[in-house]
């Protein structure tokens, strides 16, 4: 019998699989813009805004949160200083340091176009990038990353989601694998070949398969494979909500570091999207400790891991931070806040033009507050998505307006949030 | 020619996969074999293991009651070893919920490998997931179990009503979204509250959004905000007995009791409709109205057309259903009867891509496997990405290809497949299995394939992993 090897494998099923590692582009020869790397952190659940990025400054804020507000920089556990107006949140260190030495945009007081307070209907809004849900059924990143394939090249994978599953942000025509750690032995290339054969008439799963026997390939080969114990850091993902009330500090390392690994690749993917849940804070949301500072912090530490493990590559990215919607501006009675609608974004990374706080503040007056509740959402979150868009990944103009988000004229792109 | 997939498709779309000799006893008689399983009551799930929910909560109250005197002593500083007592507390918690959670986990799946009625139990996943809560809630973590067989399995055959309101009185539940601690502005404990300390204690939404947009109506049911903060507040007291604190931890702790204390006094408008102030009647008089509304047959039909039939649930049966939902006042009997008999439910095989859930259970149905007890129970569903009880979010796992059929997801399958073929290759004989457990549609090239294996194991882990296996 003869026995593959992985990459014959490959080669064997090339049309299956893209020219993930046969295709003779390499970042080298790229022009800028495909040097371009981003990563999209989708934060399920509605983060609070409101705590994340404090408008201290702003009259009305410490009377709607009470004994929840966070404190101006400078007094015993007080925020973390950006402007005249907000404060980050103290368990956002590695953040604020970016904000520092220009590597971080927020935005403030933005939402999708969604108005109701749904959180899965918000999320496929906010994934899909059309005006109502389930309009769509393929991701506004899919279809920006479908622009840039080369015409007339094999088309290349040029996304990744980090998970078992692709994300609806990142569905769609243009090819997109996912990739998770795993804790099982590899298959014998024999095996792999016969189930590869079995799956000849089924080009749906013929297609999984070659692209998650590609990625393995590149993590077995590369970085990836050696970011560590990946399995026991798996692991530990699955069971730190057993015994800790808080999640761990390193609970996304696993994830960045595989996408770092990823992404630092020639010929690897240019955009990874990966999910972070937990933002849904209805009780005991806490101030600067508690439930949510735990999460903002192993996001925040996840980062910091992420910009070390991109190394030079680093200066070539941007993180994106986005949510479906906002909470209540006040707290509720149980000392949380309920589903809102503006809130805040961020944008991170070498590449971005940062140290700038970019809010068409509403104020949080009473009559200032969406239906008399929510912090009024200014921004359309699609603006702050389509600059990136345009000037990190170069997605042309009429690409963006045509298929990538349709019926979105009237939300122009943000300027200037790209080093040049 | 349809007719020659029945067996396969009761078996495997409506049951758990086929169990070998299955297939054949089914024969032509599908519907009846379905039926059949909806006749008397609905088992119960039996191991020696299993406590209620009001037992295990009790003891985790217990423990937390015991962590709040240590925090208070840590904080006097009276006592410098409390910190170190105060976090052994706190995983005492844990050493409490995590075996309940394994003993469940492994009684379910058991269950699920020997049961002769795998569409009552397949039923019983639907319903769980429907009113889903999620063990990466701590405190849900030793009462996700007991929420399915308390409140799910012995209404399973029963009116949609009775579910719906004994899910909504159900610790796990309530726990789940907050609504134990949820309070009304006037209530006699935010008077108080304010007269003793300046707090403002008030309602949390998050129950009463997640029963109109997950449980009932459905995000499009016709529901605005207002109906949503009125709701929340005709929920405040809908608590449960026991607490951290001393002052109302009361003999019969861990179990729905309603406190009037907690309560918003006053009629309120729902959806149009005011409820006078009668306490806890307030709130069963919205929900008996809302499992009445025309909105909840329609949200409950598309999504068991979409779960038994196709990912794109066809519209006349979603019709069918929703009607006969509407005309029975939602028996379920006799809406599952409708679905047996929707002629779409029987025209295409292999019309769902089955969730990590359904390739597990199926698998070890199909081999016979045996079921240890503990977290080897648990881990393959952890390893493929369906944590049992873990859907992370309100609204359940999801029920399309999509959201299962990722590379990386295919592969772990297929890895595990592998990994399992290993383990039973001495015992199991895929060339045999393989008419037993697919029938009318294995295909050519999978016979062909096993048949050509290099090794008993390869057979096996071609089975498990044909496009064949991996549907339903």
């Amino acid at each position: 019998m003869n026995r593959w090897k992985r990459r014959e494998f490959l080669t064997g099923t090339a049309a299956a699989c893209g020219a993930l590692l046969t295709s003779g582009l390499t970042f080298a020869q790229l022009p800028k813009e495909r040097a371009a790397r981003m990563v999209c952190v989708i934060m399920r659940g509605a983060l609070d805004g409101l705590a994340a990025v404090a408008p201290v400054g702003d009259p009305d804020y410490a009377p709607l949160r009470r004994e929840l507000a966070l404190r101006p920089a400078g007094s015993p556990q007080g925020g973390l200083p950006l402007d005249r107006l907000f404060v980050l949140h103290p368990a956002l260190g590695f953040l604020h340091d970016c904000f520092t030495a220009r590597e971080l945009l927020v935005f403030h007081a933005v939402a999708s176009p969604y108005r109701e307070r749904s959180h899965f209907d918000g999320q496929d809004v906010l994934e899909s990038g059309a005006i109502h849900p389930h309009a769509l059924q393929t991701g506004w990143l899919n279809r920006a990353l479908a622009c840039l394939q080369e015409p007339g090249t094999a088309p290349r994978e040029l996304g990744l989601a980090l998970g078992q599953n692709v994300p609806l942000v990142m569905r769609g025509a243009a090819p997109v694998t996912s990739w998770s750690p795993s804790r099982l032995a590899m298959l014998d290339e024999e095996t792999l070949q016969r189930i590869s054969d079995l799956y000849a008439a089924d080009p749906v799963l013929a297609a999984r398969l070659a692209d998650a026997v590609a990625m393995g390939d590149v993590a077995a080969m590369g970085d990836v494979g050696a970011m560590g114990d990946v399995a026991a850091a798996g692991d530990g993902m699955s069971h730190s909500t057993l015994a800790a009330p808080h999640p761990k500090a390193d609970r996304y390392d696993a994830i960045v570091r595989a996408a770092a690994g990823f992404l630092r690749r020639e010929a690897g993917p240019n955009v990874a999207v990966f999910d972070t849940s937990g933002w849904d804070t209805h009780a005991n949301e806490g101030d600067a400790q508690g439930q949510l500072a735990a999460r903002l912090g192993a996001l925040d530490s996840g980062l910091r891991t992420l910009k070390e493990a991109l190394g030079p590559v680093w200066s070539d990215t941007a993180v994106l931070l986005a949510t479906e919607f906002g909470r209540t501006a006040a707290i509720n009675g149980t000392r949380g806040t309920d589903h809102g609608t503006g809130t805040a974004a961020f944008l991170l990374g070498g590449a971005v033009r940062g140290g700038r706080v970019l809010a068409d503040w509403p104020g949080l007056a009473n009559g200032s507050l969406y239906q008399g509740r929510d912090l009024a959402p200014t921004t359309d979150l699609r603006c702050v998505l389509k600059g990136v868009l345009t000037e990190h990944l170069r997605v042309s103009s009429a690409a963006l307006e045509r298929s990538v988000f349709p019926d979105s004229r009237a939300a122009k792109p943000l300027r200037d949030l790209i080093r040049t | 020619m349809p007719e020659r997939f029945t067996a396969v498709i009761a078996a495997n779309r409506f049951g758990l996969g086929a169990r070998p000799g299955e297939l054949q006893s089914i024969g032509a008689g599908a519907r009846e074999w379905l039926r059949a399983q909806l006749s008397g009551r609905a088992p119960e799930l039996a191991d020696a293991q299993l406590r209620s929910s009001a037992a295990t909560l009790a003891r985790a109250l217990q423990l937390r009651r015991e962590l709040q005197d240590l925090k208070r002593e840590t904080a006097s500083g009276a006592d410098p070893a409390a910190s170190a007592k105060a976090v052994a507390a706190l995983q005492k918690v844990a050493q409490v919920y995590r075996p309940v959670y394994l003993a469940e986990v492994t009684a379910r799946l058991r269950q699920a490998v020997s049961t002769e009625q795998p569409f009552l139990e397949r039923l019983t996943y639907f319903w769980s997931n429907h009113f889903a809560v999620s063990v990466d809630k701590n405190l849900v973590l030793g009462l996700a179990g007991s929420l399915e067989r308390e409140a799910i399995r012995p209404n399973v055959l029963g009116q949609f009503v009775d579910m719906l309101l004994t899910v909504e009185q159900h610790p796990a539940m309530l726990l789940y979204l907050d609504n134990h601690v949820s309070s009304g502005p006037h209530s006699a404990f935010a008077r108080s509250a304010a007269r003793r300390n300046g707090r403002r204690p008030g309602i949390n939404e998050n129950l009463a959004r997640e029963i109109l947009e997950l449980h009932t109506l459905g995000v499009g049911g016709g529901y605005t905000q207002a109906d949503v903060t009125t709701f929340a507040e005709v929920l405040t007291g809908w608590s449960i007995s026991g607490g951290a604190s001393a002052r109302i931890f009361r003999p019969d702790p861990g179990k729905f009791m309603f406190r009037p204390g907690l309560h918003e006094p006053g009629t309120k408008l729902v959806l149009g409709k005011h409820y006078p102030d009668r306490g806890l009647e307030q709130g069963v008089g919205v929900l008996r109205d809302l499992a009445a509304s025309p909105a909840t047959a329609h949200f409950i039909a598309t999504k068991l057309a979409r779960h038994f039939i196709a990912d794109e649930p066809p519209a006349g049966a979603v019709a069918r259903i929703a009607a006969e939902f509407l005309r029975t006042q939602g028996n379920l009997l006799a809406v599952y009867r409708v679905l047996i008999d929707s002629p779409e439910a029987w025209t295409r095989p292999l019309s769902k891509f089955k969730s990590p859930n359904d390739y597990v259970v199926s698998t070890f149905r199909g081999l016979q496997l045996p079921v240890a007890a503990g977290h080897a129970a648990l881990a393959p569903f952890e390893l493929l990405g369906q944590r049992t009880y873990s859907p992370g979010s309100p609204a359940g796992w999801p029920d399309r290809s999509d959201d299962w059929d990722g590379a990386s997801a295919l592969l772990k399958r297929v890895e595990w497949a592998d990994a399992v073929g290993q383990r039973v290759a001495g015992r199991c004989d895929a060339t045999i299995l393989a008419p037993q457990l697919l029938g009318e549609v294995l295909t050519s090239m999978t016979r062909t394939a096993i048949g050509h294996a290099a090794s008993a194991a390869q057979a096996l882990t071609l089975l498990l992993a044909s496009p064949e296996f991996m549907r339903r």
